[in-house]
């Protein structure tokens, strides 16, 4: 029986126009435009500097600095307000302050205490040109190390800075935004496609002599469920290839990975259409209810803002978003290059979801009132 | 209940506060021709539902091909056909491809389905329709589709809701032709209508009002009972007593 219930399935897909223009459009969407949208590297950040040390190294510093292809020097000021006064007129959003005794103490050795200051009204400019500015610094306290190994019995200089940007060293944010967008793909296509397609048939009349029909309801949400593995495929492959070709990104880690991952979530996504459906009458209601869940699922999932900033209460509640897991895991395939036995713990959770979605679905597929 | 195929014993379906249905009792026999009548909101497609395991009833019992209706309704449905007022065959699949989809969630396969297909589709003079899109057919061709598909796995009942609404006499007249067909066969024909010529067609009648079957009999005794020229006068005489708003 399920033979002929996919056959109808497949048949019905094929034939809807509108779906295979999504097809290809939706990964074109996520894929290739948003990463410049969500991109939040920063450029072009106007540094003012403070020297007063006026010495070689503190001079080669702030020409390294203004080296940087994220920094511009914009002010030299005498003193720290002086310079505090260019941020407030806005002319520098960073202030970079070299103590006096600078070289001094790098020469003898001793901790050196370089103070940055930034403007925080623009956060994500002011953090992350701060954070640039520490790899800098740490970078040059680097190459002092270097020359001062050269000689026997220097002594090494040592920055405290702290960095830490480790598999994705530049901070790319497209390295960092694919995966994720993948998973935003996933979700949208499979939930909506479920969610609209069963309604479709409540809307048609068509699953009334399903309903009158002794279809077992397993089986026909399974016929249902089949088809969206191969148009969930369809899209991470037409977006993997995407990402390749126009943001140069590759996963890492192994693909068979993904795909097993991928097979698991679209399980759990179709299945939350399936119970969506299931719960509405029309396409209008379908819609407004998978929207409302998608975007609180989608802004907490950790795509846009890490999880782990976000106060304990919401972490926990968190912890049952599907997205998540899901993210979390394609994120290290792709950048750490993990492979599946330490993404365990994800692949649990997924199977979790994935179980209790499919029976919710089943369950709450009435053929009899 | 000798060979009953449809029992009813006060069956009743509540819907909060509203008695949709209301103990209603009777006996379908094999091969009969059951018109179920009644005016809008009287309860027909309710009480339809209920025997199509469609709807769990609130009390009472019924049996339909000799599954009970509350505790078997999927056995039940293995044994029906059911055509609803809405027409619900797959309009983006081709004729043939509705009658394979239904034949094969009936159990039929491979070479029987075809040969059954194409036998229907003879019976119908729809040979050159094979490969039309559903949705491209003239509602009463859809209609007589759709009967078909109801019967293709020859179930023991045939429910029927309205299923000659908005369809020109001469597809009516056809019809009411597959209809006899299917009862010759051993077919039992539950139908419901808003036309008294086709009540007249029926072997016995039932008449609803406000939930209730007010009367039950064959065409000719109840135009007797009633004193009246046609089953329309019969209908107005019952239908007038109900104090239910119709929809």
């Amino acid at each position: 029986m399920l033979s002929y219930l996919l056959e109808k399935e497949f048949k019905q897909i094929f034939r809807n126009t509108f779906l295979s223009k999504l097809l290809i459009v939706m990964p074109v969407m996520f894929i290739i435009i948003f990463p410049y949208v969500t991109n939040q590297e920063v450029r072009d950040v106007k540094v003012g500097v403070v020297d007063h040390d006026h010495s070689p190294l503190s001079r080669r510093l702030v020409e390294k600095v203004g080296a940087s292809p994220y920094f511009r020097l914009s002010d030299v000021s005498a003193t720290y307000p002086g310079a505090l006064d260019a941020v407030a007129e806005g002319e520098s959003d960073l202030v970079l302050a070299v103590p006096r005794g600078f070289e001094h103490d790098l020469v003898r050795g001793e901790v050196v205490e370089v103070l940055v200051a930034a403007n925080s009204v623009n956060g994500t400019r002011g953090t992350l040109g701060a954070q640039y500015l520490s790899t800098i610094l740490s970078d040059y306290s680097g190459e002092l190390r270097e020359a001062a190994g050269a000689v026997p019995g220097a002594v090494l200089p040592v920055f405290r800075t702290e960095t830490g940007f480790r598999f994705n060293p530049t901070l790319d944010y497209k390295v960092f935004m694919v995966p994720g967008l993948l998973v935003m793909l996933l979700t949208v296509l499979c939930c909506a496609f479920t969610a609209l397609n069963i309604v479709g048939e409540k809307e048609a009349g068509t699953i009334e002599q399903i309903n009158v029909s002794p279809v077992p309801r397993a089986l026909f949400i399974l016929a249902k469920l089949l088809p969206n593995w191969i148009i969930g495929l369809l899209a991470l492959v037409f977006g993997m290839l995407a990402a390749w070709l126009v943001h140069g990104v590759t996963p890492t880690g192994s693909l068979g990975t993904i795909l097993l991952f991928a097979v698991l979530y679209v399980c759990v996504v179709s299945a939350a259409g399936m119970v969506v459906s299931n719960y509405s009458n029309t396409m209008q209601q379908a819609m407004f209810v998978m929207f409302f869940f998608l975007i609180i699922f989608m802004i907490t999932c950790g795509l846009f803002t890490p999880i782990k900033s976000m106060p304990d209460w919401m972490q926990w509640c968190v912890s049952v978003n599907p997205l998540k897991y899901f993210v979390q895991a394609l994120r290290l395939i792709y950048l750490k290059g993990s492979g599946f036995a330490e993404l365990l713990p994800e692949f649990a959770w997924l199977c979790g979801f994935a179980v209790v979605f499919n029976v919710w679905a089943v369950w709450s597929y009435k053929k009899s009132l | 209940m000798k060979d009953s195929v449809i029992y009813a014993d006060g069956l009743t379906k509540r819907f909060g506060l509203f008695t949709a249905v209301d103990h209603i009792s009777f006996e379908v026999e094999r091969g009969e021709i059951f018109g179920f009548l009644g005016a809008n909101g009287a309860g027909k497609t309710t009480a339809m539902r209920m025997f199509c395991g469609l709807s769990i009833p609130t009390s009472g019992t019924g049996r339909v091909a000799g599954y009970d209706i509350a505790s078997q309704p999927e056995e039940v449905k293995r044994h029906i056909g059911y055509m609803s007022q809405k027409f619900s065959l797959y309009e983006d699949l081709k004729v043939w491809e509705n009658l394979r989809l239904f034949g094969g969630i009936y159990g039929m396969r491979g070479r029987k389905l075809a040969r059954k297909s194409n036998e229907m589709l003879r019976d119908l003079g729809f040979e050159a329709e094979r490969e039309t899109f559903v949705r491209a057919l003239p509602l009463g061709w859809k209609q007589k589709l759709a009967f078909s598909v109801a019967i293709f796995h020859e179930p023991k009942v045939v429910f029927l809701d309205e299923p000659t609404g908005g369809v020109d006499p001469v597809t009516r007249r056809q019809f009411w032709e597959l209809i006899y067909r299917a009862a010759d066969r051993g077919i039992t024909v539950f139908v419901t209508t808003h036309y008294m010529d086709e009540a007249e067609y029926c072997d016995r009648v039932s008449i609803m009002v406000d939930g209730r079957i007010e009367a039950l009999d064959t065409p000719r005794n109840l135009r007797t009972r009633f004193g009246a020229e046609t089953m329309d006068e019969v209908f107005q005489q019952l239908a007038r007593r109900a104090t239910r708003q119709s929809d």
